[in-house]
């Protein structure tokens, strides 16, 4: 056999959401095995040679152009605009119309197997929360904060795809806190501040995932033709500002009482690393329950807490 | 050793560090479990508590030795004296026994994850936000929970009104059928004294959010506190209507009271 018939054996994945850290140890770890193709909405992915890489937008028509020529077998959509990322609406238009055009191609093109990543978010922070939050937990915080509404929308077009068309074969994962190296989201930035704000008098139960082992998680759901909403987090929990001070940040406090006081001020002061529609999320815990995850794709996380806020003691530098 | 550290070395003795050291629990890599516990303020806490129980409330605890040394249990209680002192003294009276210590949870009132520093504090040493679905996951981990089904109806009631058990939530019988948690009942003497109200500002406690504002002296007085802990209950069967569930609880309650009444007359004095 030929290496080029070799290579056309491979199954032909594309990846969405290439120019972040994630995406680039998803593609790592797949590229020997997978022919893989890299599609980034807001910014050029440098993935060399090897890997073809796009900058588009989802709902333009070129990107039709990609299912057209590379004949995809699967798709990993880690590209959702995280929420401190853009405008509510070009938030919106990119995360859940643009995904509503990827299932569509998806489905015209005869996919069979997309992974979606959503966020912990998605079930909202409030004092009423019980701890180890399961996956069929009600997604609240889109009646808790208007800036999260995207990403709720997002899982929900996820679970009308699967629903309508099951040889799509949708898993969707929700993460908790990804940090480690490179990762830019707000809370690997708070992480890697020298000075960063908590909110006086609360430090609620936190999860953190290292990037690294969030990768295998996205491999392993890729491999195994499993459906479902499958949360993702190591059984091992820390308090925000215990994170913090493990870390090596400086705590800031915010006052926090009485409770319209700490949004009036962030909002006024409008920090991009403790936004105020977060707030919640630095208030009270959303503990959630990884171990179904765990045991339908044999996962273990490798990387102790421990060892990822020795990374952000070491390293105050902006990642 | 810095200075922080020396006055830990203080607080926790050698061998209450022994002691502590048996009650392992299952906790992440940082000393946390799920639900906000640390093990590391559980001590200092502990150690906090010694002379609370000891000394100031002199505490006199029998039949401690009920509760079972493991598998899933529901330690319940009349609620009294306008703060949770009672949930501690429980806590603390099984956590300090001779054999096979525990260290239980307590399901806290919703009202606590919203008052800052106050909250955090409360999980840090065990207690966790009341509700049905941490009380079953923690059954299930075989946690031992202290429950006070009377909620704020027990806790704010007035001095006129005490040791009349108020009105019984069924959640915790529900709960002990489901994961064939023991139910072990303690009748609580002498915190009723500890904090005594003789009114409720109502208007201010809903202007504050609070579930009451009682009307009582700025202090907590050193009342003699005894606990009487019965045996342990076991109600078994699935698909139970709502009725027998009902009776089954009447028969916790009335336990509690015999134990309350046991407990009365075992006081000499209030103080």
């Amino acid at each position: 056999m030929t290496e080029q018939q070799t290579k056309q054996h491979k199954p032909c994945i594309l990846v969405t959401g290439a120019a972040g850290t994630l995406a680039r140890q998803v593609i790592q770890r797949l590229q020997d095995s997978c022919n893989l193709v890299a599609v980034d909405s807001r910014e050029p992915a440098d993935l060399g040679d090897t890997i073809p890489s796009y900058c588009i937008d989802f709902n333009q028509r070129s990107f039709e152009d990609l299912f057209r020529r590379y004949h995809f077998d699967g798709v990993i959509h880690l590209g959702r605009i995280r929420s401190s990322q853009l405008t509510r609406l070009r938030r919106y238009n990119a995360n859940v119309l643009g995904t509503q055009k990827l299932l569509d191609l998806s489905h015209k093109y005869g996919i069979r197997r997309v992974v979606v990543l959503s966020t912990y978010h998605v079930y909202g922070a409030m004092a009423y929360n019980p701890a180890l939050i399961n996956e069929s937990t009600a997604m609240k915080s889109a009646g808790l904060s208007s800036d999260l509404v995207d990403s709720v929308e997002l899982e929900n077009l996820a679970n009308i795809y699967q629903w309508r068309y099951p040889e799509l074969n949708i898993c969707i994962l929700r993460p908790c806190n990804i940090v480690g190296p490179g990762v830019r989201n707000t809370m690997s930035t708070l992480l890697a501040s020298h000075r960063s704000p908590v909110l006086a008098g609360f430090s609620p139960m936190m999860q953190f995932i290292h990037v690294d082992d969030m990768a295998d998680a996205v491999v392993l759901a890729y491999k195994k033709p499993v459906c479902g909403v499958f949360n993702v987090a190591p059984e091992d929990w820390v308090s925000y500002q215990h994170a913090l001070a493990l870390s090596g940040c400086a705590r800031v406090p915010v006052p926090s009482i009485p409770p319209v006081l700490p949004r009036v001020i962030l909002r006024t002061l409008r920090l991009k690393r403790f936004p105020a529609y977060l707030i919640a999320f630095f208030k009270y815990p959303v503990v959630i329950d990884g171990r179904t995850f765990a045991r339908e794709f044999n996962f273990t996380p490798r990387r102790p807490l421990k060892e990822i806020f020795r990374f952000y003691k070491d390293n105050k530098t902006p990642v | 050793m810095g200075l922080v550290s020396f006055l830990k070395s203080r607080l926790v003795s050698t061998e209450q560090e022994k002691h502590i050291h048996h009650m392992q629990k299952l906790i992440g890599t940082l000393g946390y479990d799920p639900w906000g516990y640390n093990n590391e303020t559980a001590r200092y806490g502990l150690s906090l508590a010694k002379p609370i129980y000891e000394k100031y409330f002199r505490v006199e605890a029998s039949g401690v030795d009920n509760i079972p040394a493991e598998g899933p249990v529901l330690i319940v209680g009349n609620h009294s004296g306008q703060l949770p002192i009672d949930g501690l003294l429980v806590g603390y009276a099984l956590a300090s026994r001779e054999k096979s210590p525990r260290f239980p949870r307590a399901m806290i009132e919703r009202f606590f994850p919203t008052v800052p520093w106050l909250g955090n504090l409360l999980n840090e040493v065990g207690g966790t936000l009341g509700d049905p679905v941490n009380c079953a996951r923690m059954l299930a981990n075989n946690e031992a929970i202290i429950v006070f089904p009377e909620g704020v109806r027990g806790s704010g009631k007035l001095y006129r009104d005490r040791y009349k058990l108020q009105r019984f939530g069924t959640g915790f019988m529900h709960l002990a059928m489901k994961y064939n948690a023991a139910i072990v009942p303690v009748g609580v003497v002498g915190c009723e004294e500890s904090i005594p109200a003789i009114a409720n500002i109502k208007p201010l406690a809903k202007l504050l959010g609070l579930p009451y504002v009682p009307v009582a002296l700025p202090v907590v007085l050193p009342s003699k506190v005894h606990l009487n802990f019965g045996s342990p209950m076991y109600f078994t069967g699935t698909d139970t209507s709502e009725t027998r569930i009902e009776e089954q609880t009447e028969e916790v309650k009335a336990e509690i009271n015999r134990l309350i009444a046991k407990g009365l007359q075992e006081r000499e004095s209030v103080f």
